[in-house]
């Protein structure tokens, strides 16, 4: 981190938190975030840099996960969902906000301290070729976590490592193997098991099945599902597939361009979905059933999500959206509690939709290229 | 090499020749490593304005089939037999300049990466321009007014500006509009997507797929599509063609094929899959195992290593021969490659329903 970031930091206040995402107490939650941002600056110059802007990657999000509990985060590319993923796990820097893990403060932490928070705070990445080391074993990876925090497990780092793989579903003799002898759904149980070296109680899963192939995909989401179910670990689900984040997590929250526009129950969200944005994302899901495909309304978005340097005033939807007033363009929706959701359904809309996916009976296409 | 000694059975085609008729394509490499049979007999037909998937995972040789379809294996070390008719012309033996001809005219094609597919020295409309100019004697400026055209017809907003844009000015979608300009900019009677919305987000997914479908509507040319995600195939394909291992293991109508499939690959892919109205209570049932190397696929069936119904064929039929592609009993042109009798497949498949013998049987057979 460079002088001139630190100076950053200690300028950028502090918003509080506004939306209350769940009905828990703050204190119980094991991973509470509020107003977290990252900006990332834009520079020119060759001598003398000077900053013309930031790319507004994660702009201002509240939420926070339970013990044990699995929040899935959605959206499409560039909404920031990673790189929330990447502030959590102090990867990345926050540019203001919060992030509170386990009782204590971690947003501002060194590194060298932060290495403590990440017994219990660990992550899994996307792409399971560039995430593990090519020149060491499959034992070295996965016991690197316990040698660098000092853990001498009873039975040895071995055998350790050896029972981590056998949990994963590897075969224990592949111990001293490298990964490029390892399938890409291997891969990933491996990276699976370096996760779990240190028993943590919350998982950052960055797109953990999407570059796999669809008949590993269910391999890997149903080995995720046992884990957090032996073992009770937290999960923030990382994906952009809305079946396998509907499937995994008990609470979902959408991201569009660097915020969260709607957190609800799984139940809630996919079947009383209020936000336009999130509504539009369902109905563009495929489905392998030709039945679907004819019954399912249409919504069709006008081109693609604007860019997070400049994004729209107040709604940011709102220049995709078939709802969009006036007021979209003034006033910046905060996230609130639907009306009559009992189970804590907040939205970020000034016109929310009705609580019915069926009640449109005709298709909306924005899009000029189609009749 | 006739339909006849193929070593799959000739499909039910209708009497006049289709309008695309692939018959026993082989597509061998050979390696280092020994011959890899990334398509090994594949067979399928398509008629102007319809739209075959063909579905697989990666390594099933669907990316393959389609590059042959272009002849783009020529010149390499590729071995290529088989037929590729169309329109009465045969493809696989074509010279390269009589296939020079048809490629971005008669064929063309939608690349996955739009990124690498469009060069990115150049402005997009002079690309597209291009793709017009090889097939037709116009001046450079009715070339660029086409180019206009085509990039206001995928939806790209204020085309006349655009058109002096480089690809990396656009956005994924953009590219990916434009891409799809490029290859429909001569009217082909042909198009093939390869995984067209695969580097797409949802969204934009829909918007292309929608794109491509109404554009068939109004070419009315015929499309093929390759992609892994049974979602999109049911969105906009008539036909389904599944492949594994280089072959084809069913093959048939979407409805058919999605609704009431006939081959132990297709129920794992169909199963192992999360829906939107699922039960999200059930544990997946993945598929065991990965897919198989090329170079030596399993002796029989090239799936019985990952199948779990092995145990229901007499005789380890399923590890010692490999199974035709064969009409399945009722259907007019659905066709399976499974030994599995009818019977069976019933009685594995009957427990779908509520009282949920099925699934129990799919877990004891696992």
């Amino acid at each position: 981190m460079t002088a001139a970031d630190e100076r950053e930091h200690a300028v950028s206040t502090t918003e509080p938190g506004t939306g209350q995402s769940t009905d828990r107490l703050a204190a119980e939650n094991l991973l509470e975030v509020r107003g977290l941002q990252k900006h990332f600056p834009l520079r020119q110059g060759i001598l003398f840099q000077r900053q013309i802007g930031a790319v507004r990657a994660v702009d201002g999000i509240d939420f926070s996960v339970g013990p044990g509990e699995s929040l899935g985060l959605v959206g499409e590319s560039g909404c920031g969902k990673s790189t929330t993923g990447r502030l959590i796990t102090r990867l990345l820097e926050p540019t203001g906000g919060s992030v509170v893990f386990d009782g204590e403060d971690i947003t501002h932490r060194s590194p060298g301290r932060m290495q403590e928070a990440r017994r219990d705070l660990q992550m899994i990445f996307q792409d399971p070729y560039s995430s593990l080391n090519p020149r060491h074993t499959v034992g070295t990876i996965v016991e690197t976590p316990m040698r660098l925090n000092g853990i001498n497990p009873p039975q040895g780092h071995k055998k350790r490592a050896q029972e981590l793989l056998e949990t994963v579903g590897l075969n224990p003799e592949h111990y001293n193997r490298y990964p490029n002898e390892f399938s890409g759904g291997q891969r990933q149980r491996i990276g699976i098991a370096r996760a779990l070296a240190l028993r943590p109680k919350l998982i950052v899963a960055d797109e953990p099945v999407s570059a796999l192939d669809v008949s590993i995909q269910a391999q890997v989401v149903n080995l995720l599902q046992d884990l957090q179910r032996e073992f009770g670990i937290a999960f923030v689900f990382i994906a952009h597939d809305l079946a396998v984040v509907r499937h995994f997590s008990e609470r979902v929250a959408v991201m569009y361009l660097g915020k969260i526009v709607e957190v609800a129950e799984r139940e809630s969200l996919y079947t009383r979905p209020r936000h336009p944005y999130t509504h539009a994302l369902l109905s563009a899901v495929p489905e392998a059933d030709p039945d679907a495909v004819e019954r399912r309304e249409r919504i069709r978005l006008a081109g693609d999500v604007p860019s997070p340097i400049d994004p729209p005033s107040g709604c940011r939807f709102r220049t995709r959206c078939w709802k969009a007033q006036d007021k979209c363009a003034t006033v910046e929706p905060p996230l609130t509690r639907a009306e009559g959701s009992p189970t804590g359904h907040l939205t970020a809309c000034h016109y929310p939709e009705e609580p019915t996916v069926t009640a449109r009976e005709e298709d909306i296409v924005l899009d000029p290229a189609l009749g | 090499m006739s339909v006849q000694t193929s070593p799959q059975p000739a499909d039910v085609t209708p009497a006049p020749a289709p309008f695309l008729d692939v018959r026993d394509l082989k597509v061998h490499f050979p390696t280092e490593d020994g011959l890899v049979k990334s398509v090994d007999g594949v067979s399928f037909t398509l008629e102007k304005g319809r739209t075959l998937g063909i579905v697989g995972e990666s390594g099933s040789g669907k990316s393959v089939t389609s590059l042959a379809l272009l002849g783009l294996h020529k010149g390499t070390r590729a071995q290529v037999s088989g037929e590729i008719w169309l329109e009465g012309r045969e493809l696989v033996a074509l010279p390269e300049a009589g296939m020079r001809a048809l490629r971005g005219r008669t064929v063309s094609m939608i690349f996955q990466d739009p990124l690498s597919a469009l060069h990115p020295f150049f402005t997009v409309g002079s690309q597209i321009a291009e793709a017009y100019r090889v097939h037709h004697k116009v001046s450079r400026k009715e070339a660029r007014g086409r180019a206009v055209d085509m990039l206001k017809r995928v939806g790209i907003p204020q085309p006349e500006r655009r058109v002096r844009d480089y690809p990396h000015q656009f956005s994924g979608g953009m590219r990916q509009r434009a891409m799809i300009a490029m290859s429909l900019v001569c009217d082909p009677e042909l198009l093939i997507a390869d995984e067209p919305t695969t580097a797409l987000d949802v969204t934009v997914q829909a918007q292309i797929l929608d794109l491509i479908r109404d554009l068939q509507e109004e070419f009315g040319s015929a499309v093929v599509i390759i992609t892994h995600d049974l979602g999109v195939v049911a969105d906009v394909a008539d036909d389904i063609l599944v492949m594994y291992g280089g072959r084809r293991i069913e093959y048939g109508t979407t409805r058919d094929v999605l609704k009431d499939p006939q081959h132990p690959y297709t129920w794992g892919l169909l199963q192992s899959m999360p829906h939107l109205s699922g039960d999200v209570g059930e544990r997946l049932n993945p598929i065991p195992g990965s897919p198989p190397s090329l170079i030596n696929l399993p002796d029989g069936c090239a799936f019985h290593p990952r199948c779990g119904y092995k145990g229901w064929v007499p005789q380890g039929r399923c590890t010692a021969e490999r199974p035709e592609l064969r009409l399945v009993s009722g259907g007019e042109r659905h066709l399976a490659a499974c030994h599995l009798s009818d019977d069976a497949k019933q009685e594995i498949r009957g427990g779908d329903g509520p009282d949920g013998r099925g699934a129990a049987a799919a877990r004891a057979a696992q």
